[in-house]
């Protein structure tokens, strides 16, 4: 007998012409990829811009005017709202017309000259406490920046209280001229998109294998179709085998585009091993599509399978590292989150992609996921089994 | 379009008016140019196979969905101006019940009853009423989805009936109802015909039609006839016969005779072959057929799938070419499928009980029972979609148990419900057939081209199954059943709801493959379906209660009259006589 025999063949291509022929699968595996693409790299970014903030220049000198005209030439300011008295500036915070607003003293430019210590305010809406906190980031730098290039010795700051209402902060020492210089390895310019983008390719790749298999069963159950493959010679281990290879498919070109997308599209470095990666990718897809068959064997309808899909899939994403850090999650949850594949596999992910992951490393990660993945299609087995019982 | 006015007095009567009703879907025409009257006090029957527009014809009516074309009056309203008024007039009982599984019955009737906005005091009259109507009382704690079917349509008709409507729509109440509940809805809708409603019964079943005080056939978004059953059946005198036991074998005797120029219609009953005569054709030619398979055409009463038959202009021919291109079935063995001591338990119910039977090759073999007596059960450890709790079930002598792939690659299923697969054409759905049971090539080619062939699927190849018409559907069900050329065929409940032109060919398919030597197993709720099979087994409480021919069991339970009751009298007469043994109160309950 040749090797696909017909029987696995004939339901090889009937579950590839079952993903393909349905519209609405079709759509699930091309739209949300490419809005997710587009929604996480451009729109959901934790840089700053296009940012209102709100000036109240009181000084008359050369330094309060210099200070304005880099703000107003920074690249995160869009707009600078001008103001000319306390009472303005918290009118402004609190109608969130401006994210964080700068009171520059009368004394700023004197005491820069007289080579003592100068000071501006920044009041910051501590309502939006991450984006007011990058902000300050910001402004301290460009702060530095003025100090660097004045030829006189650095200003000093003092401390004054913050308004009240609004959440107040004030502007920290500027750097240090012989204080340390921040230098971030792989990734100097802390670009965002680069940590997005390799890791959206893991995300996207689980939901559309998670989905494409969990479909798969529910939907022959809910039509009826299960049964006629049930009574047909198939044995559960085919059914199982045959399930995955769409999946497999799918899930590797998806994986496949989504690093194209990164390194040619969105000019993200690739360090690694591209051979490593993809047989991690290959095992990463395995291990879901066990998790996928095992919803859809305990689903009925396909509305539940994709019910489940979620419920398994949106808990697996934030406790796999992609949202925060694993190391800052409890003990159990950090247990927890090493059987979870696509842990184990955005570590992978971003260190080929930033940092050339050495293959040990890779294999310290990989093998978790063959141990997942053995478990769950022996479990998805099992179940299809069950069903014969 | 024909606008028929209604004269004066016979407007009086008239709980439903339907003039020049169109209703399109789309591209589709549902229901064209329809025009019919359903008079108060009396039981219409809504009759014609599955897609005929039963349905929808019945939702116009309940004001559910607003005519194309054409008006639709019950009770002298609108049903498109004054919408609103019709769910206080009407009772509506869908096919799919309207009920809340996890309440139990009384908690439905209540829930139905506020939704009828009735006051208190009407309401403890009315369920103590309609729970004797429909003998549920004792059962008002169980929960809804607990309920047999049969009693799930008797809570459904209450909640339909709690309002005392004029005009009772009843969607399809026979479906999945065993012979015994089918009774007693039956009498309780001729209580409420008597009382004045207007009772519309929708069906599928041609049977059903002839217990109606007047019946409307739909076909195709037509009415075939309009007027009482026996208005029908009258056009069909002395055009119906029946040739009781004859030689060599009835279905070969009923191939040939289909195959006659004045015969258009033919089926089995039991040792008997049934024909019906063209019009005007000339009884001469069937006697001597009927004398030279050692028999005589005997004069039968016709009946109103007769006529519908006839109204469609007749049967198909007798040959099946699909039987025809088929080897002769060899097996080592006689025995083709074997069970012995069957059991399965779920949990602490037991389904099956220690059932066994010996099904021999190229035998048809029927197994019967009302819903929740086990032989879905039995039929799906036959074939192996459930393991045994105990007891061995073998096809072709293969054990299912320990040899599962190979004893399924000896058996076509073909189920109820089709199952094909809707997202792959119909060629692809036969290539994946071919496939599975492990056709390859040219093989696999030039079967699949057969297959296009015999069952003229050429012009759907492209199109998905579930566009077909129903008899297409059925057919290519039936090509990827046979495709291998399985000597062992499990259909389960294949032709409910079809057509019966297309029920007669599958029949002349099923048939023909008999004659070379196939074997079939068919679970039926169809009684006409039980005709066909050589032996039936009747499946009651887990067990089988009796298993032989079924002219046979008719004789047993005939009790000496010299007329053979139908299939269905037999089968509630062996049903009431176990009940009677073991109990002598329950079987007056169910009675």
């Amino acid at each position: 007998m040749s090797w696909p025999s017909p029987r696995i063949r004939a339901q090889i291509v009937k579950e590839l012409l079952s993903v393909w022929r349905d519209p609405k699968s079709r759509f699930l595996l091309i739209g949300p990829p490419i809005f997710q693409l587009l929604i996480f790299s451009f729109a959901a970014t934790l840089e700053l811009r296009n940012v209102a903030v709100g000036v109240c220049n009181r000084d008359n000198g050369r330094w309060g005017h210099e200070l304005v005209s880099r703000l107003g030439a920074a690249a995160f300011v869009r707009h600078l709202r001008p103001a000319h008295s306390a009472a303005e500036i918290r009118d402004m915070l609190d109608r969130r017309l401006v994210l964080a607003a700068i009171d520059i003293p009368e004394t700023f430019s004197r005491d820069l000259v007289a080579l003592r210590p100068a000071s501006v305010q920044v009041i910051l809406d501590g309502r939006r406490a991450n984006s007011a906190q990058i902000l300050l980031g910001y402004l301290n730098a460009l702060v530095g920046g003025l100090n660097a290039d004045r030829t006189s010795p650095p200003a000093g700051n003092d401390s004054r209280l913050p308004l009240e209402g609004a959440g107040g902060e004030w502007l920290p020492p500027a750097a240090d001229r012989d204080g340390l210089a921040v230098r971030h390895w792989f990734n100097p310019n802390l670009i965002y998109r680069w940590f997005i983008v390799p890791s959206l390719g893991g995300v996207l790749v689980m939901f559309a294998t998670l989905l494409v298999t969990a479909l798969s069963i529910a939907r022959e159950r809910e039509l009826g179709t299960f049964d006629q493959l049930l009574v047909s010679p198939c044995t559960p281990t085919e059914i199982v085998l045959t399930k995955l290879v769409p999946a497999l498919l799918i899930g590797t070109v998806m994986g496949l585009v989504m690093a194209a997308a990164g390194v040619f599209g969105f000019g993200v470095p690739f360090t690694g091993s591209f051979p490593l990666l993809f047989c991690s990718l290959l095992l990463f897809i395995v291990s879901i599509v066990g998790i996928g068959l095992m919803i859809s064997s305990i689903c009925s309808t396909q509305q539940q399978a994709i019910l489940g899909t979620f419920a398994m899939g949106v808990p697996a994403v934030l406790m796999s590292g992609f949202a925060t850090p694993v190391e800052n999650m409890p003990q159990l949850l950090q247990g927890i989150a090493q059987i979870i594949p696509l842990t184990h596999y955005l570590i992978i992910l971003q260190g080929s992609f930033l940092k050339a992951l050495p293959a040990s490393e890779i294999l310290a990660h990989a093998w978790p996921m063959a141990a997942i993945a053995a478990v769950t299609l022996s479990a998805a087995t099992v179940f299809v089994r069950s069903k014969l019982q | 379009m024909s606008v028929t006015a209604a004269s004066p007095e016979a407007a009086h009567t008239a709980a439903i008016e339907i003039i020049g009703l169109t209703k399109r879907f789309g591209a589709v025409d549902a229901l064209r140019d329809l025009t019919a009257r359903i008079e108060a006090g009396r039981l219409t029957g809504l009759v014609g196979p599955d897609g005929a527009g039963k349905t929808t014809l019945m939702r116009l009516m309940a004001g559910l969905m607003r005519p194309s074309a054409g008006t639709i009056r019950v009770l002298g309203h609108d049903t498109a101006r004054d919408a609103g008024r019709i769910p206080a007039l009407t009772g509506y009982m869908p096919q799919r019940f309207g009920l809340y599984e996890d309440l139990t019955v009384i908690e439905n009737l209540r829930l139905y009853a506020r939704l009828r906005a009735l006051g208190r005091t009407e309401l403890t009259a009315g369920f103590d009423r309609l729970l004797t109507f429909t003998r549920l009382g004792p059962f008002t704690a169980r929960l809804a989805g607990r309920l047999s079917g049969g009693m799930k349509q008797k809570l459904g008709l209450a909640c339909a009936l709690m309002a005392e409507p004029r005009v009772l729509l009843l969607d399809e109440p026979g479906v999945g109802v065993d012979p015994v509940s089918r009774q007693d809805l039956w009498r309780m809708v001729n209580a409420l015909t008597a009382d004045g409603v207007a009772v519309v019964w929708a069906t599928a079943y041609l049977d059903e039609a002839e217990r109606c005080d007047t019946v409307i056939l739909l076909n195709a978004g037509q009415v075939q006839f309009s007027g009482p059953p026996d208005e029908l059946t009258a056009t069909l005198a002395d055009r119906s016969f029946r040739l009781p036991q004859p030689r060599p074998d009835r279905r070969l005797v009923l191939s040939r005779a289909l195959d006659l120029p004045s015969v258009c219609d033919g089926v089995i009953q039991g040792e008997a072959v049934r024909v019906v005569l063209r019009q005007g054709a000339d009884r001469q030619e069937i006697d001597t057929f009927a004398e030279s398979v050692g028999t005589a055409a005997v004069p039968v009463p016709p009946r109103f799938e007769d006529g519908f038959v006839d109204l469609l202009g007749g049967g198909p021919g007798g040959t099946s070419v699909l039987a025809e291109r088929m080897a002769p079935v060899s097996l080592a063995g006689e025995l083709a499928v074997e069970c012995r001591a069957l059991t399965r338990r779920f949990g602490e119910f037991t389904a099956t009980d220690r059932v066994s039977f010996q099904v021999a090759k190229g035998e048809i073999f029927g197994l019967l029972g009302p819903n929740g007596a086990g032989k879905s059960t039995t039929f799906k450890m036959l074939c192996g979609l459930l393991k045994p709790t105990a007891g061995e079930a073998l096809v072709t002598g293969l054990n299912l148990r320990t040899a599962a792939s190979a004893a399924k690659s000896r058996l076509g299923y073909m189920a109820q419900k089709f199952s094909l697969y809707g997202l792959l054409s119909v060629r692809q759905n036969l290539e994946f057939s071919a496939g599975v049971y492990g056709l390859d090539g040219a093989a696999k080619h030039t079967r699949i081209e057969e297959m296009i062939e015999i069952f003229h699927l050429q012009a759907y190849l492209k199109s998905s199954p579930d566009e077909l018409p129903l008899g297409y559907r059925q057919r290519l069900a039936l090509a990827c059943a046979v495709m291998h050329e399985p000597p062992v065929l499990f259909l389960d409940e294949p032709t409910s709801g079809v057509d019966p032109i297309t029920r007669r060919e599958f029949w002349t398919h099923i048939n023909g493959m008999v004659r070379k030597g196939v074997t079939v197993l068919v679970t039926t709720h169809f009684m006409d379906e039980a005709e066909y099979c050589d032996r039936v087994a009747l499946m009651y409480r887990a067990r089988v209660i009796a298993l032989d021919a079924p002219d046979a069991l008719k004789r047993e339970a005939s009790a000496g009259d010299s007329e053979l009751p139908t299939m269905e009298n037999t089968f509630i007469h062996l049903i009431e006589a176990i009940d009677a043994a073991d109990n002598a109160p329950a079987a007056q309950e169910v009675a």
